[in-house]
């Protein structure tokens, strides 16, 4: 009868004697103590005991060939990784159970590291064994350091921002841009000049990726160039320096442009007189008086370059006086425009003369009579474009609306605290031109602010930091009543906080 | 007294030659010095005989034997058998067996009064060991092994084990053989003993290879430091002579 569970004789292994040295042992796959053992086999043969290392006092790091330079700080992990790891391939051979540093003298260039290793010996028997690895560390300046040491202004790639027009709103604008996406983390210096900026790398990959952001925040167009600073001939290394030099499309939003012949046909006879209204990497163009928009990518418009018939400088304000409308509301991209017949004056000749003039706007969702609109004045300018020669029997309109004002509010406001405020990138300012024009720049900035408020698209790509010595004084509670466009506080970063979209608002609506 | 010697650079001498208290066979090698050892030390007391079987040198394997009889593999050629059957002397019966696991060596362990025996072995193969032999069998294992031929080796007087057998199992075995027995290696902690060394009653041959430890071990267990030869010969010879008359 078998019993349900077997029987199992405890079982004790004896001891043996070892074979070599007699002293009795526990059996083993070798069949020998310990001692006899590691004096038969040492399974730290061949593998290095003593390696040389590179390490730049400068920047304390150590060379790992063929190029980089690891920055570690003595008895760090990285350290002990780079170490282990100029060790060769050591799973090859043996398995690593243990690595750690065995303290040395700081100054005595010296680092030694204790390994513990296993190994499988002599059928079966596997041998546990500890040795010690010594690094010389032996002082070698890293390249960057050299270079730095050699000429501390030196850099290897520039980039040459130019954009052609007489504002600086683009350059605004893109300093935010950059600075919320940190692009130019890599730029040894930023240097401001005139109609545009001077970007400086010290590695060529650096610039280009620099310039490609700019590419994709702006239609451009670029070339670039090297010049030979040094050779070696006995290792065929060519040093450059390397100038991107970009171009940015003069065309800025809210300008008014004629087409030229050529670019309307091919964007489907969009009449030729379009404003642009926003500018990415396209170029967005609307035509006011069929509410027809269309996009004009970078090359397509360094093809055939043109020019803005009217900029923003060029505005002349209008009082709106009766609004009819005259088709539905359109969305395009984002915005809503409406067409309507409007009849305005000019500001100026307001109350003084009885200049109305009537003309087809695309602010008529938003214009309503005794609102003040931003346009351009055709009727009392004198252009002297070139394309606009081109067409015959063109029939211009007086005037073209192309924003609504709050002057007046703004009037008020002016000299007043916003809730909120922008970072900046340090810049050189280039004084070779001797231009005292800083009024000038304090007054496009402002300018620039205001844009931001009132357009809320513009402010997507842009970081605001709540400005923490803003206190609202009491004549703002009045003002901020007023259908007044200002920043929502939801949007505002409270320096490092992750901002929430804007959920409503402040829209102007009477 | 336990030597060392070494067949053709290899250590395994237990491979290659089998001795008892009655014979002794050696494998043909390609130099006589294996031969010359074994008839040096034993050519006085009891024949020893050159031969191959199945046409292999490694006739220690193969072949199971004590005093009493010789038990030989299926693969065994006739000229094999016959030449057996006239070098050794007469009161040994040699007989070829019929058996699947063809290696009896290593299959079967035996002195002149006890056998061990691979746990599959058949039960005419039992039988015939039984009766051939002359001997009391027992099927076992050693440290887990069912080779029982291959990891241990014992005389009349005492047995050396595989290192790693228990001690629970040293006894068993202990108390089956009526021997002393001892756990150890041969061969510098080789765990093949009966591979790495042959003995009988009065002398050992082992492995170059052999440690000093390991033959201060292999003198002790199986007493070869006071065995007198002659005195185990004639005691044979006086029982035969008893049975003759």
């Amino acid at each position: 009868m078998a019993e349900s569970s077997m029987f199992r004789v405890p079982q004790t292994i004896g001891h043996i004697l070892c074979c070599k040295c007699g002293v009795p042992i526990v059996p083993n796959g070798a069949n020998m103590c310990v001692t006899c053992l590691r004096s038969e086999v040492d399974i730290t043969e061949g593998l290095k005991k003593h390696v040389i290392i590179m390490h730049c006092p400068e920047c304390d790091s150590y060379f790992e060939p063929p190029r980089t330079w690891i920055k570690a700080q003595l008895e760090s992990k990285e350290l002990l990784k780079f170490c282990i790891g100029k060790l060769g391939d050591l799973n090859k051979k043996v398995r690593l159970v243990d690595a750690s540093f065995v303290w040395t003298e700081p100054h005595s260039k010296r680092i030694k590291v204790k390994l513990t290793v296993q190994k499988e010996v002599l059928n079966g028997a596997i041998l546990e064994q500890s040795y010690v690895v010594e690094y010389v560390q032996q002082d070698h300046m890293c390249e960057s350091c050299t270079r730095i040491q050699a000429n501390p202004d030196q850099w290897v790639a520039a980039v040459q921002l130019r954009q052609h027009v007489p504002h600086r709103r683009t350059f605004f604008y893109l300093e935010q841009l950059i600075l919320k996406h940190g692009a130019a983390s890599q730029a040894i210096k930023i240097k401001q000049v005139d109609e545009g900026i001077d970007f400086f790398f010290a590695n060529r990959s650096h610039a280009m990726r620099f310039v490609e952001f700019v590419g994709k925040v702006t239609p451009l167009r670029n070339r670039h160039d090297k010049q030979l600073v040094s050779h070696d001939p006995k290792s065929n290394n060519y040093n450059y320096k390397y100038t991107f030099s970009v171009e940015i499309c003069p065309i800025c939003r809210e300008d008014l442009i004629c087409l030229p012949p050529k670019v309307a046909t091919s964007l489907g006879n969009l009449g030729p007189i379009v404003i642009c209204t926003k500018v990415t990497d396209r170029i967005a163009l609307l035509d006011p008086f069929t509410l027809r928009h269309c996009f004009l990518s970078a090359d397509q418009y360094w093809r055939v370059p043109f020019k803005s018939l009217f900029t923003s400088r060029q505005f002349v304000e209008y009082i709106v006086l009766d609004v009819e409308p005259v088709s539905n509301e359109v969305d395009f991209g984002g915005t809503k425009y409406k067409l309507a017949d409007v009849q305005v004056a000019r500001k100026s000749d307001f109350g003084r003369n009885d200049n109305i003039f009537y003309v087809r706007t695309h602010l008529g969702h938003l214009l309503n009579a005794g609102d003040y609109a931003l346009g351009y004045d055709i009727y009392g300018a004198n252009s002297n474009d070139m394309e606009l020669d081109k067409y015959r029997g063109l029939t211009l309109p007086d005037a073209i609306l192309v924003k609504k004002s709050y002057g007046e509010k703004h009037e008020k406001k002016r000299g007043k605290a916003r809730p909120w405020k922008l970072k900046s990138l340090e810049m050189e300012v280039d004084e070779s031109k001797g231009r005292s024009d800083n009024d000038k720049m304090a007054s496009e900035y402002e300018g620039f602010l205001r844009d931001l408020e009132e357009n809320p698209e513009l402010r997507f790509n842009i970081s605001l930091y709540r400005n923490r010595e803003y206190q609202p004084s009491e004549n703002a509670s009045m003002t901020t009543g007023d259908d007044l466009p200002s920043v929502p506080l939801e949007e505002l970063l409270a320096d490092l906080d992750i901002s929430d979209d804007e959920d409503e608002e402040n829209n102007m609506r009477d | 007294m336990a030597t060392r010697l070494m067949f053709e650079n290899s250590c395994e001498v237990g491979v290659f030659s089998k001795l008892t208290n009655a014979y002794c066979l050696v494998a043909i090698g390609g130099s006589e010095s294996f031969y010359s050892t074994f008839e040096a030390e034993l050519a006085d007391h009891i024949p020893v005989v050159k031969t191959s079987i199945a046409g292999t040198r490694i006739i220690g394997r193969l072949c199971a034997g004590n005093k009493n009889g010789l038990l030989l593999p299926h693969t065994t050629t006739d000229q094999e058998l016959q030449q057996l059957r006239n070098s050794l002397p007469d009161q040994v019966v040699v007989q070829r067996v019929d058996e699947k696991l063809s290696a009896l060596g290593n299959c079967i362990a035996c002195n002149d009064h006890v056998a061990l025996t691979h746990t599959d072995l058949d039960r005419e193969t039992e039988e015939l060991v039984a009766d051939v032999l002359g001997v009391e069998v027992f099927r076992q294992t050693i440290a887990g092994n069912i080779l029982v031929g291959s990891y241990c080796a014992f005389s009349n007087r005492g047995g050396l084990v595989h290192p790693h057998t228990s001690i629970e199992d040293l006894d068993e075995l202990s108390t089956l053989l009526q021997v002393p027995l001892v756990a150890g290696t041969v061969n510098r902690g080789s765990e093949v003993i009966a591979a790495g060394m042959t003995v009988n009653d009065w002398t050992a041959f082992c492995g170059a290879d052999t440690t000093a430890t390991e033959l201060s071990v292999i003198e002790s267990v199986f007493k070869l430091r006071e065995a007198q030869p002659t005195a185990i010969v004639d005691e044979m010879r006086k029982s035969l002579i008893d049975s003759y008359v």
